[in-house]
């Protein structure tokens, strides 16, 4: 069956990438920002600062203990109005700082390129920059940095691929800054101990392909590093199908990618490492896409991390059209925000403002049993069987058909003819499962208990 | 008010109504071969077909209390099909019948729209020439060299395929007092007797190739059908090309096996599926009684079709990983046995 698996397997969604080769434009004006402390996967740090201090860029403003949390630095200058707790996008509640913009943008006077003589210092440094992971998920990066000591790593891959449609921001930043992610790229190379790094691209991003070659070309560690451009199907930049892709390896079930010896990151935290040991100044700005039906002025931006969505609109341009929905992140894979007063967080790369007309998802019809999702799964799964059986409530045959190894790309529910809700139906299995599994390990504890006794 | 939903936030333009309609005009060429071909008999019969399709579609979804679905089109196809699957002399209300078997009995009692577990358009044609089997196989055809337009009555060329004696010296072979076999110019055309809508070859291709472009089906099973049916023949002895040409098998092929919901989803499993219809294809043809096979194997090979489903589920990512385990466990146990076998030899 091999010839099957070779395919491309993925979906082709109308890219739309209207903003690549823009310039980039600084849109910080803004009045005040709300940086939430929990922008990550872990436990969220707390806030270090109260209502009326006077904070600078890069100043340190929320702490965690815990080995997982990541420091939140201040993105703009100025007082503290107050800390409250809000409702996120995703649905939790976290502290949220908000802090009233004086547009001086003063650097914090402690800033200082870290001093980085070991390994420790590295992953020290990357951990105090305040860095998660930019393409999306936001895990943190110092803890991807070190892997467990008996998992050799001898592959850096750099995700380059920009797969989602209207985004350009990784598209942008390699044609402008290929030095400083190369400069990232030898960092990593150097303090993780990792022999080799491949550099993946996508073959509709020319422009940039042509920067990054040419970064290299300077670099130091040109024997060590390639630059790789695949065909662009969506999702070829999800961190288990690029591994496939460009070493051939399989990341197995519920295993991460240094299980088979690869560490991904994105060309955005790679750049942002690069950043930080030079100028010391932590991530507080992200580059952001904005696009979309209903903007007057789509474009590439560089926006202080917690600006509320409303302000960079009304900034940008404002709306052409009444906004319907605000997606932060890809059409694919990104989150539609409740509302505008939503801020930027650090993983967020597209504010994307869709029209009524371009909400429309269709009328959801019975399964023909076409098999286009099945074909166009990056990882082989049955969508259509997995929607049913989630809909059946049935957690040991959701097991069996795989579900655990679903990423939720999404492209099952882009590509059915049906208009059917798949990958929202997968979610609601995992959720399923999640509590099946609870029941079976709360049983089975209670067996033991019971055993004990008799 | 802002709309929230779960991502994707866009969808493909493909939709299952669309789907339906490019099946529709694929078979436009084949219903314009057999106005040709037949006359004003065989677009009765696709008429009247299509109508009581749309018609027991409307009314069965209406008695059932369920929403209105003759808007995706599928009601059409059954009834193209339908009617493909039928000889053109057939009475029509026979036609209403099997229009009602495939739409109420097998498609909306079981479920409507991609719940049924055979094709509704075959199964219909099935239990029609069991119920009916002279009207099911008075076939008929236009005279090759003559300007009349009386068609004739004629064997179809499958009683010649294995151009066996006791075949050719049966009467019925020899309706119209001619025993020479047809030429595959002729069956390719359309020139022979045969349903309304598997005789012209030329036209189903033409349909074959307008849904290859718009990427409606796969070649998978049609390939995987033909080959394995002609390899099947072939190794029995008879020709390749006649068998080919004659039959559904055509129309079976591409048109009826498949379909999609009646024939399983990954490559792997079509191929199966495919392999599997054309050997039963083979296999009826050669040995059975009656001279067609198709349908029938079709037939069987939806009711497999969920098993081979379940077959072809495959998981590379855990595979490889369970391979590497079940290796390493190997490596361990043999291990693990060296010791024991030395110490062995050593006593």
């Amino acid at each position: 069956m091999s010839i099957f698996q070779r395919r491309n397997q993925g979906v082709h969604p109308n890219y739309a990438k209207h903003t690549s080769g823009s310039e980039l434009k600084p849109l910080n004006r803004i009045d005040h920002v709300s940086i939430p402390v929990s922008m990550q996967i872990g436990p969220p740090p707390k806030a270090i600062v109260a209502k009326g201090d006077h904070v600078q860029v890069g100043q340190v403003i929320a702490e965690g203990d815990a080995y997982m949390s990541v420091p939140v630095h201040a993105s703009v200058s100025g007082e503290v109005l107050e800390i409250t707790s809000e409702v996120q996008s995703n649905g939790r509640a976290c502290q949220v700082i908000k802090i009233k913009n004086d547009k001086r943008f003063t650097p914090y006077e402690q800033l200082a390129p870290p001093r980085v003589e070991s390994k420790e210092d590295f992953i020290k440094a990357v951990r105090a920059a305040g860095l998660v992971g930019l393409g999306g998920a936001g895990f943190p990066t110092h803890i991807k940095l070190s892997p467990p000591s008996d998992k050799p790593i001898d592959y850096l891959l750099v995700n380059g691929m920009e797969c989602e449609p209207y985004i350009t921001s990784d598209d942008w930043l390699i044609r402008h800054k290929a030095a400083e992610i190369m400069q990232g790229i030898e960092a990593v190379l150097k303090w993780c101990e990792i022999p080799q790094a491949i550099i993946g691209m996508e073959d509709n991003t020319p422009e940039a392909l042509i920067a990054m070659e040419e970064a290299l070309k300077n670099s130091s560690c040109k024997d060590k590093v390639k630059v790789k451009a695949l065909s662009s199907v969506y999702p070829r930049g999800a961190e288990k199908v690029l591994i496939r892709n460009f070493t051939g390896r399989e990341v197995p079930s519920g295993g991460l990618p240094h299980d088979v010896g690869c560490l991904v990151q994105n060309v955005g935290t790679l750049r942002q490492i690069a950043e930080y040991l030079n100028t010391g100044m932590p991530l507080v700005t992200r580059i952001i896409t904005m696009a979309g039906p209903a903007l007057n002025r789509p474009g590439i931006y560089e926006v202080p991390i917690g600006a509320p969505i409303k302000d960079l609109i009304d900034l940008g341009g404002g709306l052409s059209k009444v906004a319907a929905k605000v997606i932060m992140g890809g059409p694919m894979m990104g989150v539609a925000v409740t509302s505008l007063n939503s801020p930027i967080l650090k993983m967020n790369n597209a504010i994307l403002v869709f029209d009524n007309e371009s909400c429309d998802l269709g009328e959801e019809l019975p399964c023909i049993g076409c098999g286009r999702c099945v074909r166009d799964c990056p990882m082989h799964l049955i969508p259509t069987e997995l929607d049913r059986l989630s809909r059946k409530f049935d957690a040991e045959n959701l097991i069996l058909y795989g579900i655990d190894d679903c990423m939720e790309c999404g492209a099952c529910s882009y590509i059915c003819p049906s208009k059917r809700y798949l990958v929202q139906h997968i979610r609601i299995g995992k959720q399923t499962v999640r509590s099946y599994r609870a029941d079976q390990a709360a049983l089975a504890a209670a067996n033991s208990k019971k055993e004990d006794k008799a | 008010m802002l709309k929230v939903s779960a991502s994707p936030h866009v969808r493909h333009k493909d939709s299952t109504a669309g789907i339906m309609r490019d099946v529709c005009i694929a078979l436009v060429p084949a219903i314009v071969a057999a106005a040709i071909l037949f006359g004003t008999s065989a677009i009765g019969v696709i008429t009247v077909t299509v109508a009581s399709c749309i018609l027991f579609e409307y009314l069965s979804r209406r008695l059932m209390k369920q929403e209105q679905t003759i808007g995706d089109w599928s009601a059409v196809v059954t009834g193209i099909l339908l009617a493909f699957n039928l000889p053109p002399t057939i009475p029509l209300w026979i036609c209403v019948v099997g229009a009602f078997l495939a739409i109420v009995v097998i498609k909306q009692w079981f479920g409507g729209l991609g719940q049924n577990f055979l094709n509704p358009a075959l199964g219909a044609r099935v239990i029609l020439s069991i119920s009916f089997p002279a009207e099911m196989t008075h076939f008929v055809m236009r005279p090759i060299n003559s300007r009349s337009a009386d068609l004739i009555s004629r064997a179809t060329p499958l009683r010649f395929a294995g151009m066996n004696p006791d075949v050719l010296s049966a009467p019925t072979a020899t309706a119209d007092g001619a025993f020479e076999p047809y030429n595959y110019l002729d069956m390719f055309m359309g020139l022979k007797p045969g349903t309304i809508g598997e005789v012209c070859i030329l036209a189903l291709l033409i349909g074959v190739i307008y849904l290859l472009a718009r990427r409606v089906i796969d070649l998978y099973t049609p390939l995987a059908f033909i080959a394995s049916a002609l390899v099947f023949v072939g190794l029995n002895g008879q020709d390749l090309l006649y068998h080919l040409l004659s039959g559904g098998l055509i129309l079976g092929a591409f048109y009826m096996a498949n379909d999609y919901t009646t024939s399983p989803m990954r490559p792997s499993g079509q191929i199966i599926y495919g392999i599997g219809c054309g050997l039963l294809t083979g296999l009826f043809r050669v040995f059975g009684a009656a001279s067609e096979g198709v349908s029938f194997a079709i037939l069987l090979m939806n009711i497999l079709t969920p098993h081979i489903d379940h077959l072809t589920v495959y998981r590379p990512y855990k595979r490889k990983q369970m391979a590497k385990i079940k290796a390493a466990e190997a490596a361990a146990a043999a291990k693990a046995e060296a010791p024991a076998k030395s110490d062995a030899k050593a006593k």
